[in-house]
């Protein structure tokens, strides 16, 4: 269904280094990340999954390579223009990220209030429809994120990661930690705002069923680099044992199913 | 690949028949300009979006909102023109439009301020019981471990002794040898004045000893050791280490609370004598440069004129101040939730609440010792 994607490439990395100390986390590592597709990037605990997304954002500063957003070089372009392009991306992360002090309106008003001239009713009113939309009571606004529940947190995080309405959308492990039916609603939720909204969305997850959910497209990393992309029956067929371990374990295939699986 | 074109938004004026043209991009950046040019006109009756180039979430809310206030006003509005995407992006946002939840009406001044004023007393008499009860934990505690030695971490008190006294030795002994500097430079300016500079050995030795070395001393350790026992319990707390020791039948009162206190208990009488030697030290120096009293004066005059008893009355006060700051600092530990936030506001709590309370009790011993002519 999903294979007539447009071959725009949005994110395009490249001979990709991060190496800690004398740890190598990433060697040559390549992806390309296409317009409105939803991404999910896997891999076992420690392959670098965050690194990678931090890498891309430019929360870490790569040891070598390049990484191309939106036509930008992520790190060598100057402030003005990474400002420019933070607008256009939106990133949430593992809880949220919530900033504590302020209620989950005030915090999706955050993003909004670099934006020189914008009315305050307008931007109260914008908050509140990002809050309706991630799929919050309209109570919840006035909430501060320690009274809100994990998947609470996690789709205030998303609001606020949508408040200027991003090209891109990163998402780091966004249902780790939610019971299956939290987890679900929000798979759904991921794919109907990427559709509704056009986004691109880069999600990093280890949970198969987001996978099967909500992914056009999966990328493993494994080995210090990206071993596979497709989407997830040509993920099926890749012989390498890892990858095929990963989406041939018990848990890929009661994940493929949709229910559990009885043996093994 | 495209640079974003910076965001501008161009408005047609209304026409005869109420269509209004929009160019451009109507999103968050342009929607402030489109409210003021298009907010205080019910002549509107269609937004022509066809030469639109870029239509966001804020847009498209912006056109539901006018077509809102159209209907309430009995008009209505019309958005023609849209492209696929806007279509589906209006109806994407119209779904979730939120309908505002009435705020119920703020109760009036007065009551709210009792209200306040109630809560924050009975908070104060439920704490007063909590910390009761704490020390009631302790002691009891305490009573086992002398009964049953083998039950007592040893190690962990000899720990704590070094953390809670002897690394507090080097900050307690500047700060009381500072004060027996001030209060002799200070006192010999005023005793000068009327020939009594000899006095001031008298002024120093009175007020360190009796009042000054403890309290001082104690204020320095509840700042120091509350918090940190705060810091330290609380942690454990938030990470669920209590509930596992409880679990694995280990007594986290017999473990983590009574080697603290008891450390502090034994400490803070010792740090309040080196307080007391250093602030005289201090005082002796100060009265040497400025008044030429020489150590021999000194230490003639503090024998013959200080009685012994102002020494005793000042320590005294110590185990009771480390009671106070142990049992404080171990309560506020526990009363850690699972975020970081409340480990942060504890930790400040605990310093606070054990510096009033060690002042407070000063207060109490002063009126004490005064009605016993001591």
């Amino acid at each position: 269904m999903s294979n007539e994607i447009s071959p725009d490439v949005i994110i395009s990395v490249r001979n990709l280094q991060n190496r800690f100390g004398t740890h190598v986390v990433h060697e040559d590592l390549d992806l390309d990340v296409r317009r409105g597709e939803i991404i999910g990037v896997v891999g076992g605990s420690g392959a670098g999954k965050s690194v990678l997304l931090r890498s891309i954002v430019g929360l870490q500063k790569p040891t070598a390579g390049s990484v191309n957003v939106l036509g930008v070089d992520v790190r060598t372009a100057d402030d003005d223009t990474r400002a420019a392009l933070e607008a256009r991306w939106g990133v949430m992360f593992q809880d949220g990220a919530l900033f504590s002090s302020l209620t989950v309106r005030e915090n999706v008003e955050v993003p909004m209030r670099a934006i020189k001239g914008l009315d305050l009713g307008i931007r109260a009113q914008v908050a509140d429809l990002k809050i309706s939309m991630v799929g919050l009571p309209y109570n919840a606004g006035d909430k501060y994120p320690s009274e809100l529940s994990g998947g609470m947190r996690k789709r205030a995080g998303l609001a606020r990661a949508l408040a200027l309405d991003p090209e891109i959308v990163f998402l780091d492990e966004p249902t780790a930690g939610l019971d299956p039916i939290g987890a679900s609603a929000f798979d759904a939720l991921i794919v109907e705002l990427s559709r509704s909204l056009g986004l691109t969305v880069f999600l990093v997850t280890h949970d198969l069923d987001t996978l099967h959910a909500t992914c056009d497209r999966v990328a493993v990393l494994a080995e210090r680099k990206v071993l596979a992309t497709g989407t997830m029956q040509e993920m099926l067929d890749v012989s390498h044992p890892w990858v095929h371990e990963y989406f041939h374990g018990p848990r890929a295939r009661a994940a493929s199913d949709g229910k559990p699986d009885p043996k093994e | 690949m495209t640079t974003p074109q910076p965001p501008t938004l161009k408005i047609e004026s209304i026409s005869a028949t109420g269509t209004v043209l929009l160019s451009g991009d109507l999103s968050i950046y342009t929607v402030t300009e489109a409210k003021i040019a298009l907010q205080n006109h019910p002549e509107i009756t269609n937004v022509d979006l066809q030469s639109l180039r870029r239509l966001d979430t804020a847009g498209a809310w912006f056109l539901l909102d006018l077509q809102a206030k159209a209907v309430e006003r009995g008009q209505s509005l019309k958005v023609s023109g849209a492209t696929a995407e806007a279509t589906s992006l209006l109806k994407t946002v119209k779904a979730a439009i939120p309908q505002p939840v009435p705020i119920p009406p703020p109760p009036p001044f007065f009551m709210s301020l009792l209200e306040s004023t109630g809560r924050s007393f009975a908070g104060g008499v439920l704490y007063l019981i909590a910390i009761t009860g704490f020390l009631g934990i302790f002691l009891h505690r305490l009573g086992r471990a002398l009964r049953r030695p083998k039950e007592f971490r040893f190690t962990s008190l000899v720990q704590h002794c070094e953390e809670v006294g002897l690394k507090a030795v080097p900050i307690v002994a500047l700060m009381a040898f500072l004060i027996g500097v001030v209060l002799a430079f200070q006192g010999s300016v005023q005793l000068r004045q009327f020939g009594a500079e000899v006095f001031v050995v008298d002024l120093i030795a009175i007020s360190v000893l009796r009042e000054l070395g403890v309290l001082l001393t104690s204020i320095i350790v509840a700042g120091r050791t509350a918090s940190a026992f705060t810091a330290a319990i609380g942690s454990m707390k938030m990470r669920e280490e209590i509930d596992a020791m409880r679990t694995l039948g280990l007594d986290p009162a017999m473990i983590l609370f009574v080697p603290r206190i008891l450390a502090l208990l034994l400490m803070l009488p010792i740090l309040g004598l080196i307080a007391d030697v250093s602030g005289l030290f201090g005082g002796a120096l100060m009265a040497w440069i400025d008044l030429g009293i020489s150590p021999e004066m000194f230490a003639t005059r503090l024998v013959s004129g200080t009685s012994v008893n102002h020494v005793m009355v000042g320590l005294v006060k110590a185990p009771f101040f480390a009671l106070i700051i142990g049992v404080v600092g171990c309560h506020a530990g526990m009363q850690v939730e699972s975020n970081a936030e409340s480990l942060g506001r504890m930790t400040s709590n605990a310093v606070v609440a054990s510096i009033f309370a060690v002042i407070v009790a000063d207060a109490v011993f002063s009126i004490f010792f005064a009605s016993l002519e001591i």
